[in-house]
């Protein structure tokens, strides 16, 4: 009875006017920079923020959403950074980016994304197989091993088979800066969509099954290995095409960026935005992102800062900020509209009373 | 979910299934358990545990607290792997499947202490048992496809017919950790039923419910084997439920039948009486 005074916007409308949103996000965003209102520093930032955003949503998919708690996923930005990095300086894709070919550098960007993805999907399906036998504790620990595996890894091997590859300690350099601000938001809404869609499908279903009750759900026929392994999987793969544009950001990547702290970084994103909530990651990854470079001047002192507002979080908001409240455009919309309108409301008893 | 008339059949609970009595030769049951047993380091939760369920029998397991009936449960859907014996679900042996793949054979469950999911809404609850009955695949959800649209439409539209048995399609938006205990009950039978079984074991399912919300459950047992043609295995301390509905008893004490059979069996039978009261002294 209540749900009467709301308009349910058709499918197809919806989409489209979270896709027009959007656009008009990047058109607004794109405007700023352009005529200097935000400032080459800050778009910098922009991007630092989307690249945030992507490792936040997708850590969020396995802790959020299918309710484990990995501790290693710096160790998949990792993997995607190498995987990423090694192709692009492998391809003409510096020579072009410089010379502003956008147009012919554009297949060798999405392959790279696209190879970055792969390859730390990979890894976490390896990882993911015999980690998710584990839970809690458990799997935090396997899950932090194998970060600092892959970081020391990436600190001792400078060659394999005699080609220089990854540079050690040394780093990694002179990478083919793809990570523009364009790019990026694209990325971070591909990234959000595509979350999105499997979350409302069986398959998103499935995994938040397994975080209710892990028991139930096997009861009613959910291969509960097999979802936990997708979502592990999904969530390695969007850190990996976030480690690629964090490589073409920087254009050099050292291994000791991948330290643990990185891992804990982003779980904090997750944890303080809410876990289970897409929209509480971006905003704490956005919010923690701008406070941390406005905090750039005490230095490690914001690490404190960053504990004292978890304590404070698990003391006031112990389920994060937003719940697991979802935010969803054309909802807020379909109340407003309700709210106009009313139909059905005061017509409808006239109507019925004409009837009598 | 229409079932081949011919596999219908009756039976009560057979005493043993190495001899098959007479009456019973010429059926399948839907459930079969030879000489099942468990072990808990040196405890034996059950032993010895013979039954065979016919397909559209509602049968009782009943005995007092701590006779090992949950166990049983747990033992049938794999929840626990037995030590002895065998399970027989529609002739094929379940030995080495996983919960998953017993839930795939064709048996739902309850569960005594509810495990519903308890932050998603009460539809999602039911699409979660109806998993299977959808078939679009990942890159079918991420990019509409119009398998995703028909799979979804058809689920929800069954989601709200099973959810109609108990009167529940107004509540689909709710999350099903507010709804209240009975309700919360009900949704999970539905949820099992979603899954599309042969079998379904109720755990208590009136537990916590007043004597009308009790009467109306008993209805709405016998309506859903009459509807779905289905095996229901139920455990519960409610004697009016279980005399009144169940064809086929069987009366668990110490992990051991003491006794099986028809209602009016049980109630005259002494070991049971012995097994709720204690023996009586002698004079």
């Amino acid at each position: 009875m209540m749900k009467q005074n709301r308009i349910r916007i058709p499918m197809p409308l919806r989409y489209l006017i979270n896709i027009l949103l959007t656009v008009a996000l990047w058109g607004a965003l794109t405007a700023l920079i352009a005529g200097g209102v935000i400032t080459n520093y800050w778009s910098g930032i922009l991007v630092t923020i989307g690249i945030n955003i992507i490792l936040a949503v997708s850590l969020n998919v396995a802790t959020g959403y299918l309710g484990q708690l990995p501790l290693g996923h710096a160790g998949f930005m990792a993997v995607g950074a190498y995987a990423g990095s090694i192709y692009m300086k492998a391809t003409p894709l510096g020579e072009l980016i410089r010379s502003g070919d956008t147009l012919a550098a554009l297949p060798y960007m999405l392959v790279a994304l696209v190879l970055s993805g792969v390859v730390a999907g990979l890894f976490g399906l390896i990882i993911g197989i015999p980690a998710l036998r584990l839970k809690g504790d458990y799997l935090a620990i396997i899950t932090l091993g194998f970060g600092e595996i892959i970081r020391v890894v990436l600190t001792n091997i400078d060659s394999v088979l005699g080609f220089k590859f990854t540079y050690g300690a040394a780093g990694l350099k002179q990478i083919p800066k793809i990570s523009s601000f364009t790019l990026v938001f694209i990325c971070v809404a591909v990234t959000c969509l595509v979350i999105h869609m499997v979350m409302k499908s069986r398959h998103g279903r499935a995994i938040l099954s397994i975080r209710e009750n892990e028991i139930a759900a096997e009861s009613v026929g959910i291969n509960t290995t097999y979802y936990k392994v997708m979502a592990f999987v999904m969530s390695a793969f969007f850190a990996g095409i976030a480690g690629c544009l964090y490589a073409g950001y920087l254009g050099s990547l050292f291994p000791s960026t991948f330290k643990f702290m990185k891992s804990i970084e982003i779980l904090v994103m997750v944890v303080l935005g809410g876990m289970g909530s897409m929209l509480g990651s971006v905003l704490s990854a956005t919010v923690l992102t701008v406070i941390s470079e406005l905090l750039r001047s005490v230095g490690d002192l914001r690490m404190v800062f960053y504990s004292l507002a978890l304590v404070l979080m698990m003391i006031f908001r112990p389920k994060g900020l937003l719940g697991s409240y979802d935010f969803s455009m054309s909802r807020i919309l379909e109340k407003a509209l309700g709210f106009l309108f009313r139909p059905g409301t005061r017509k409808a008893q006239k109507k019925g009373g004409a009837a009598k | 979910m229409k079932r081949d008339p011919r596999t219908v059949t009756k039976l009560v609970p057979v005493p043993s299934t190495n001899i098959i009595p007479e009456r019973d030769v010429d059926k399948s049951p839907i459930l079969e358990c030879r000489h099942l047993g468990i072990d808990f380091g040196g405890l034996t939760a059950v032993d010895d545990f013979n039954m065979a369920i016919g397909r559209t029998e509602i049968a009782g397991l009943i005995g007092p607290n701590g006779a090992g009936k949950t166990t049983v449960f747990n033992l049938l859907t794999r929840v626990y792997q037995p030590t002895r014996g065998t399970v027989l679900v529609d002739g094929h042996d379940t030995a080495g499947k996983t919960t998953t793949q017993i839930s795939h054979m064709g048996i739902a469950r309850t569960f005594q202490n509810i495990r519903l999911f308890k932050e998603l809404t009460v539809m999602d609850n039911v699409l979660i048992g109806l998993h299977h009955e959808m078939d679009y695949r990942l890159p079918g959800a991420i990019f509409r496809l119009p398998g995703y649209w028909r799979g979804e439409r058809i689920a929800r539209d069954r989601a709200r017919e099973l959810l109609g048995i108990f009167d529940m399609q107004d509540m689909v938006d709710y999350k099903a950790g507010s709804l209240p205990y009975g309700a919360q009950r009900r949704l999970e039978i539905v949820r099992a039923l979603a899954t599309g079984p042969s079998l379904l074991l109720l755990d208590e399912p009136a537990a916590g419910m007043n004597p009308s919300e009790t009467a109306e459950l008993m209805d709405n047992i016998v309506r859903i084997r009459d509807t779905f043609q289905i095996a229901i295995m139920l455990i519960e301390h409610d004697m009016n439920l279980v005399m009144g509905i169940c064809e086929g008893i069987c009366v668990l004490n110490f992990g051991r039948i003491i006794a099986k059979g028809t209602p009016e069996d049980i109630q005259a039978n002494p070991a049971v009486i012995e097994a709720y009261l204690g023996k009586k002294k002698e004079a």
